[in-house]
């Protein structure tokens, strides 16, 4: 990579135009039967369709974006940011079929302009103070991390409240709630103490069922339902953990995977105890200290809008059960930071480490793992019950093993053990998707690019760097 | 029990795995304040002694005596975590095994988890900010401090343990063996991979545990230099079994030391035994 201000070496054309070509001929290979043919629906007919236009912008998008790549590799900065300025211009602009293509023409211009700026700014970087560019972010990003966390913490508190909140926004907000609650959860078994579990969604199943079946049997509240289904949920991870105690690594997943499948198979044909495939409804919706949301409470009752004088609204409800899940998902939080500064949870990570010496150092294997699993899974409880008193209505077909993948990717994809890695991983991998959710099948598209892309830039997930849990020293940077 | 009984007290023990005697009828002593060394060529079952001592291997025979504060532990009974743990016996890995992504100053706290688990309540308490946790880490950090200081990586403390250097990670996990407050410390070829200047700083280090700390400390070597040098005692084993057992001279000099490390042909090349 030339330094900015040193000319350019000669580019030779006939090399560029062949790699782009390479390039351009692959995708053609691809986009031909994954774009170029559509099965379409009409009149009860089915009829292959076929959309040469759409295969033809993208190949041509491919090969110019493929140039400009090669330019900015070689050091170039003003065709590269002319190209990407023509090629966003020409997305805007130019009649092109579909809107998806339209919203990809222009972000791919902005990437290209994006990282032939990058380029040149990094080698400014590294010319001016000898160090590679993104040494320092490390140090940066932990001098930052506490006001990052206030900062998001503050928007999380008055986010239904900003002006362009709505129901939509809230209800994703929620659900990627959920699911950042779940990734810190499930970030104690596997980020924490190292054990590979792919059966996490059992406990959330069992949280939402735990709620379920207590609140419609025997008609307890969402506040005494949550410490139970956490206590039971709790149990089911030690119960799990006794017969994997000796597992580790690949043994270990396809055992918790078992179990995930074992749990949702019991629910699917307990048919007198759970009413099986066909799920339990009319969960009772959880009560502001005993002030129901609705519109005309139970004789004798007041409603949480009568109680504060307000209009009713449905959207009350929403709010309330995003600040629910916000603090349960903070308390997870504040728990899993505070566990690692104390034995159990320094023990975990030994553990995950090194087993051998931790036996040597009087570590006991089998509580501590026995622990960890207890502890993460009874966050998963707390979460299913969050998940079942939404809902209102909960079935087996919730907690699929899928479920389980896609909290093991945002733990994995947001880097093991970090806590901000999860934030970040969940509003990419639950965020994204949900709000674009116009874009219908290109939407799991996009989840699986996203997923690509991450581990191809930052194989050790998005935020990999651990902070010790206790300083000798006041400050952890060194002169160099 | 009477106060003249050694430390640790090898009788008879005996480890097959299989048809294989890895371990035969070995009896042998170690003692507080003293470095006995136990020395062999390759597959000498000396790495096998340490993982019976330590419980990672149970031995088909024998009986493993540890005194710590007047009190026998039989260490073939116990679990591999509780003799760390009761009776005292820490150990140091051949391959080192540090914690890599954990600092420095965290291998040396996790190494006291067993008091600091007590003073926290099992965590639980501590979790609610109960009781004297706070200072009792404050107290952890000290003695990890302390031997900081003694191992020459306080400068470190706050640096990954797996991007030290080789010998650094041999001396913390001599220090991180050392914060369990041992009473026996058994080292497994500690010098392995040791530039001489490294080597002989182990040594002092070696002698400052065994003279400041009366502990005592039980070695399994290949360097002779630093097996003559700082050795009390010496325990030579040959297809596990002992073939001697003295001081350095005595075994330096034993003929059938020098036939198990020659070989017995070139033993009588040069006229020896006879």
């Amino acid at each position: 990579m030339t330094p900015a201000g040193a000319t350019p070496p000669r580019i030779a054309v006939k090399d560029v135009c062949r790699e782009a070509g390479l390039t351009a001929l692959v995708s053609l290979a691809l986009l031909i039967p994954v774009v170029g043919y559509r099965i379409a629906n009409r009149g009860g007919d089915q009829f292959l369709e076929t959309r040469w236009p759409e295969v033809a912008i993208a190949v041509a998008l491919i090969f110019f974006g493929r140039i400009f790549l090669i330019l900015i590799r070689d050091g170039g900065l003003v065709a590269p940011v002319a190209g990407g300025i023509a090629i966003a211009a020409i997305g805007w602009l130019a009649p092109i079929p579909s809107d998806f293509l339209r919203v990809v023409a222009i972000s791919a211009g902005l990437v290209i302009i994006a990282r032939a700026g990058f380029v040149v700014f990094a080698a400014q970087q590294k010319a001016e103070s000898g160090r590679e560019f993104g040494s320092g972010f490390a140090d940066h990003y932990r001098k930052a991390l506490p006001w990052l966390a206030a900062a998001l913490i503050v928007f999380a508190l008055v986010l239904p409240f900003m002006p362009f909140s709505g129901r939509r926004l809230i209800d994703i907000a929620i659900l990627v709630l959920t699911y950042v609650m779940l990734g810190w959860g499930l970030n104690i078994v596997v980020g924490l103490a190292g054990l590979l579990d792919l059966g996490y969604v059992a406990f959330y199943a069992v949280g939402a069922y735990s709620y379920a079946l207590l609140a419609t049997h025997f008609d307890f509240s969402f506040w005494i339902c949550l410490p139970l289904a956490g206590l039971f949920a709790g149990f089911f991870g030690i119960i799990l953990g006794f017969p994997v105690l000796r597992l580790r690594g690949d043994y270990l997943a396809i055992v918790t995977l078992g179990f995930g499948e074992m749990v949702r198979v019991i629910l699917l044909n307990w048919v007198s105890f759970t009413k099986g495939p066909d799920g339990i409804s009319g969960i009772s919706r959880p009560s502001f200290f005993g002030l129901e949301f609705k519109r005309y409470p139970p004789e004798g009752t007041e409603s949480f809008h009568q109680f504060f004088g307000l209009e009713y609204s449905s959207l009350h409800r929403v709010i309330f059960l995003y600040y629910l899940i916000l603090m349960l998902a903070l308390a997870t939080n504040f728990f899993t930071r505070r566990i690692r500064t104390l034995p159990t949870g320094r023990a975990w990570e030994a553990l995950r480490e090194d087993e051998i010496a931790c036996r040597s150092l009087g570590i006991n294997p089998r509580n501590t793992k026995l622990s960890a699993f207890a502890i993460g899974a009874m966050f998963g409880g707390f979460a299913g019950s969050f998940f079942a008193t939404r809902q209102g209505f909960i079935s087996p077909e919730s907690f699929t093993f899928l479920e389980s993948a896609i909290i093991l990717a945002i733990v994995v994809l947001g880097g093991m053990g970090s806590q901000m890695g999860v934030i970040l991983a969940a509003v990419v991998l639950i965020g994204v998707p949900e709000y674009v959710r116009d874009l219908q099948e290109y939407r799991m598209l996009a989840f699986g690019a996203g997923m690509v892309l991450i581990m191809s830039w930052r194989p050790r997930g998005l935020l990999s760097q651990r902070d010790p849990t206790i300083l000798l020293h006041s400050s952890r940077v060194k002169p160099q | 029990m009477t106060q003249d009984q050694p430390l640790l007290t090898v009788e008879h023990l005996t480890m097959r795995f299989g048809g294989l005697v890895a371990i035969d009828d070995l009896s042998f002593e170690a003692q507080s304040g003293e470095i006995t060394a136990i020395i062999g060529p390759n597959g000498a079952g000396k790495t096998t002694v340490f993982n019976c001592l330590t419980g990672f291997y149970k031995p088909t025979v024998g009986r493993l005596t540890m005194m710590r504060d007047g009190t026998p532990w039989l260490l073939e009974q116990l679990e591999d975590y509780r003799i760390s743990r009761e009776a005292g016996v820490a150990r140091t890995f051949q391959n080192i095994r540090i914690f890599p992504q954990m600092s420095v100053l965290e291998n040396l706290i996790v190494a006291q988890h067993v008091s600091l688990m007590k003073a926290s309540g099992n965590s639980a308490l501590a979790l609610f900010g109960i009781g004297g946790y706070r200072k009792a880490e404050r107290k952890a950090v000290d003695l990890a401090r302390y031997w900081l200081d003694r191992v020459d990586l306080t400068d470190r403390a706050d640096e990954d343990a797996g991007s030290l250097s080789y010998g650094a990670q041999r001396r913390l996990e001599i220090a991180r063996a050392m914060c369990t407050r041992p009473s026996l410390l058994c080292l497994d070829e500690p010098a392995a991979g040791l530039n001489p200047r490294e080597s002989g700083e182990l040594n002092e280090l070696l002698r400052f545990v065994r003279d400041e700390h009366k502990i005592g400390l039980l070695l399994i070597e290949h360097d002779m230099g630093v097996v003559m040098e700082i050795s009390d005692h010496i325990v030579v084993l040959d297809y596990g079994r002992k073939i001697a057992d003295g001081l350095p001279e005595q075994v330096r000099n034993d003929p059938a030391v020098i036939r198990a490390y020659l070989g017995e042909d070139d033993f009588a090349e040069i006229g020896g035994g006879s």
